[in-house]
């Protein structure tokens, strides 16, 4: 009877297994809503798990900065056309662009009903600056008077305040800046400036999963990798108050499955429909989708130190430039998700202008022209690096086969698997000759496509391009007097930037989603996000 | 049977150091660096990068990282994750639940199913209804998972509505019952052909022909008989099976939105979260070193003629 025997065990083992699994598959949520776990009035979006703690200064990927927005509010705010709006400032006065004063609304309050003062902003600035606490946004805070303190090159800082940073009273501080920065205020407007409240320097850790801020929405809850859920805040006194009752960031394992929830009407709104439903969204939605371009450009980036461009007559870049036919790739491979570009800055961001120049336009004759009387592509070969997990695949043989086609030089797509090696290639120096660049704004004025991509010193220029008249031009444009004359110093310095092609435009980003029909007023703002405290219920 | 079961116990664990060390150093072979790449293309403080790497460790050589994250696994820590800063038990006991019911789910499925079609088929052999199964079981297996998942989801939620597209994070029971079809009916397909060739040919064997000659009714001579000796080679079968279906359901988890294993390591993979993937491939490991004792142990209670010692 051994066998028989054996057989009891081996059952046993599966009951226990049975057992084990039992566990979880609650339900919450009502029925009232067709939607699993949405409460009646709230609105949910395809906003996928944050890649870190929420702290707003740790904070720049897209999803993340999402939740941020919705629980902080910083000084100020843009519209949909890129202009200030104060939120949590009454004023911000410069005579100088170089101190600051700012202005608080009074009676605003953090979610715990801590007031929200002077030193809410003054505290959280230090603390995101300083090197100890490795934010990974610090670098914003460079700008302020003794960032070198609480952030030095190396080594420990010398101290936890930065000098620049002083309360006049409970409601009024000022900034003093180590330099004058016309458009420092428009750099307000940036998720990472958020005050915190005081609680959150007992336990950053746990304030990161839970976190207090002051803004439309409150905190509820965060399952992991399944949702954040945030509700309304009734006391809530900026302009952006939640029209809603709250918000449901869903995570989704796939864009085609957050497609599938919105069709069945189990998901509000989605902030990019995938390449596999781009053909047939609008049919799909109607005047549910959304299709709106938004302030981020992707070029291809010429690397300066490799053999190919080592040296390079910029005449030979806008020959490359003018033998890419933008117009048919939109339309075509990228299902006209972006926009040809016609200048180094986007639509939608202070200082846009246009170039007047024809670099932009497809015209194979002159491009072949213009490489070739221009001494050449060293080899007559080009390689595109771009990473394969983005998506970028098609466009990048597209614009190869087009560069080929005028030109006759050589163009291979140069594909690293990840984001990651695509980077790591680009930070040491080993990209073969050209490599994707993409630029969301940060803050909608044309510095921050200037000096932060093309600046000898910008940490981003990764093609390694300088220029002392470039350079000298963006000098110029930081020391203006004021915000208006910046700008079009900035405007100049673009033309310059035109003649030197550190970079060769492509396109300007579409956001491609679309909505629910329990929802309504569903706009996006400057940078490509639902301004999800419009969003009304039906 | 016990110094039996203990010796199979001790043997899994070189494989289980064998495979963690393997898994390991692939995470570590791989280009990129997951501590950069937060920082996406924005400007990155190098200084800070390096503190962070020391602090998880990160910046050790090889075989002190191993080293470190064998001595964690031994008191129970998986390690933490870089991006979340959260431990990877947690990941794990999040995603593991949930593949575990849509494995069970697809496992008993197949089983249930196969076996049924199988001895339906194997009975009447090079008969109608065995061509008809054989024709089924070439299309499941020919079509690609995706192409069912499509369809299936297409047919079932868009055109009859009969359920919801996706999965809910939830993943409530009756919500995994498409996508544990469409996981299972590859291995339906492999399980019905197994147990229709085994079936055919056993009808064939002398103790077939005896246990008619004694009389026996015909249920018994088919129920027991017959199917518990046909059953060995699809229990083998069913056994390995088990970890493809937790593992390898990357396609599936993802046309129906589970979020499952599957997902989890393949986001681990794409934000390079070392420990993570190491973790879970480890557990996956460990489920078929467990079935495949399980599956040696059946062929005793199926076959008396098998014993262990």
């Amino acid at each position: 009877m051994r066998g028989a025997k054996s057989a009891k065990w081996v059952a046993g083992a599966i009951v226990v297994a049975l057992a084990a699994t039992a566990c979880g598959g609650g339900k919450d949520g009502d029925a009232a809503s067709k939607e699993k776990g949405k409460p009646a009035g709230y609105v949910s979006v395809d906003v996928g798990e944050p890649q870190k703690p929420l702290i707003p200064a740790d904070t720049n990927e897209q999803l993340g900065s999402y939740v941020i927005q919705s629980l902080f509010t910083q000084l100020l705010d843009f519209d949909a056309q890129g202009k200030i709006v104060y939120t949590n400032a009454e004023s911000i006065k410069t005579t100088d662009s170089k101190v600051w004063t700012v202005t608080l609304k009074k009676g605003w309050k953090f979610h715990n009903g801590e007031e929200v003062t002077s030193e809410s902003y003054i505290n959280a600035w230090n603390w995101y600056a300083n090197v100890k606490n490795k934010q990974q946004n610090a670098f914003w805070f460079e700008d302020i008077e003794g960032y070198a303190d609480v952030h030095p090159e190396k080594g420990d800082p010398k101290s936890d305040k930065m000098s620049g940073l002083k309360a006049v009273d409970d409601h009024t501080f000022t900034i003093t800046l180590s330099k004058p920065v016309p458009y420092f205020e428009y750099k307000l407007g940036y998720t990472t400036w958020a005050p915190l409240p005081k609680s959150f320097y007992a336990d950053p850790k746990a304030f990161g999963q839970k976190p207090v801020g002051n803004g439309p929405y409150i905190f509820e809850k965060w399952d992991h990798k399944k949702l954040i859920r945030v509700k309304a805040n009734p006391d809530y006194k900026g302009p952006n108050k939640a029209k809603n009752k709250g918000i449901l960031f869903k995570n989704y394992a796939t864009v085609e499955a957050a497609y599938q929830d919105l069709l069945s009407g189990n998901l509000d709104m989605i902030r990019q429909v995938g390449p596999k439903d781009l053909p047939k969204y609008k049919q799909d939605l109607g005047d549910r989708a959304i299709e709106q371009p938004y302030a981020a450009i992707q070029s291809l980036v010429p690397v300066f130190y490799s053999k190919t461009f080592k040296g390079i007559n910029p005449k030979v870049l806008q020959g490359l430039s003018m033998a890419i036919d933008r117009e048919t790739i939109t339309k075509t491979v990228l299902n006209g998700t972006r926009k040809p570009a016609t200048s180094f800055v986007p639509e939608g961001v202070a200082g846009k202008q246009d170039l007047g120049s024809d670099v932009f336009t497809y015209n194979p004759a002159k491009a072949k022209k213009m490489v070739a009387e221009n001494g050449g592509i060293p080899g007559n070969k080009i390689w595109i690096q771009f990473n394969a997990d983005g998506g970028h695949k098609e466009w990048v043989t597209a614009v190869c086969e087009s560069i080929r086609n005028a030109t006759g030089v050589e163009c291979i797509p140069d594909a690293k698997p990840d984001f990651q090696t695509d980077l790591e290639a680009r930070d040491n120096n080993q990209v073969k000759s050209m490599y994707r660049g993409g630029w969301v704004a940060d803050y909608p004025v044309n510095a921050n496509f200037m000096r932060e991509l093309y600046s000898s010193t910008a940490e981003a220029n990764n093609g390694r391009f300088s220029d002392k008249a470039v350079d000298a031009a963006f000098k110029k444009a930081d020391n203006a007097k004021s915000l208006e004359e910046s700008i079009k110093l900035y405007q100049d310095a673009e033309k310059l930037v035109l003649a030197k092609m550190p970079a060769i435009p492509l396109w300007e980003y579409k956001i491609n989603g679309g909505h629910s029909e329990a929802v309504d007023n569903v706009t996006v703002d400057f940078h490509g996000d639902f301004n999800l405290s419009e969003v009304t219920v039906k | 049977m016990g110094r039996y079961v203990a010796r199979r116990l001790l043997q899994m664990i070189p494989v289980f150091i064998g495979s963690t060390l393997l898994v390991f150093s692939m995470m570590y072979a791989l280009p990129g660096d997951p501590v950069r790449a937060l920082a996406g293309e924005q400007a990155v403080d190098p200084v800070q990068i390096a503190a962070m790497k020391k602090e998880l460790g990160l910046d050790l050589p090889l075989w002190h990282q191993y080293l470190n994250y064998l001595t964690g696994l031994f008191q129970g820590d998986f390690g933490t994750q870089i991006a979340t800063q959260r431990p990877v038990a947690e990941e794990i006991a999040r995603a593991f639940p949930i593949t575990i019911r849509l494995a069970l789910f697809a496992f008993v499925f197949t089983t249930v199913v196969g076996i049924a079609m199988g001895v339906f088929a194997g009975l009447k052999a090079d008969m109608l209804r065995d061509r008809t199964l054989l024709l089924i079981t070439l299309l499941l297996i020919s079509v690609p998972s995706f192409v069912l998942g499509f369809l299936a989801q297409v047919f079932f939620a868009h055109q009859l509505g009969w359920v919801d597209p996706n999965v809910s994070p939830e993943a409530a029971w009756d919500e995994l019952v498409l996508p544990a079809v469409v996981l299972g009916s590859l291995s339906l397909a492999y399980v019905a052909r197994l147990t229709r060739t085994s079936v055919a040919e056993n009808l064939r064997a002398d103790y077939m022909r005896t246990a008619v000659a004694k009389g026996l009714p015909r249920r018994r001579i088919i129920g027991v008989h017959l199917l518990r000796n046909s059953m060995i080679p699809v229990v083998t079968f069913l056994g390995t099976d088990i970890g493809t279906l937790m593992g390898g359901a990357v396609v599936t988890e993802g046309i129906f939105n589970v979020q499952g294993v599957g997902n989890a390591v393949f986001q681990a993979l794409r934000h390079r979260e070392g420990s993570t993937v190491v973790g879970i491939v480890t557990l996956i490991v460990i489920v078929y070193l467990v079935a495949s004792l399980l599956v040696d142990l059946l062929y005793a209670v199926l076959d008396p003629r098998i014993r262990y010692a």
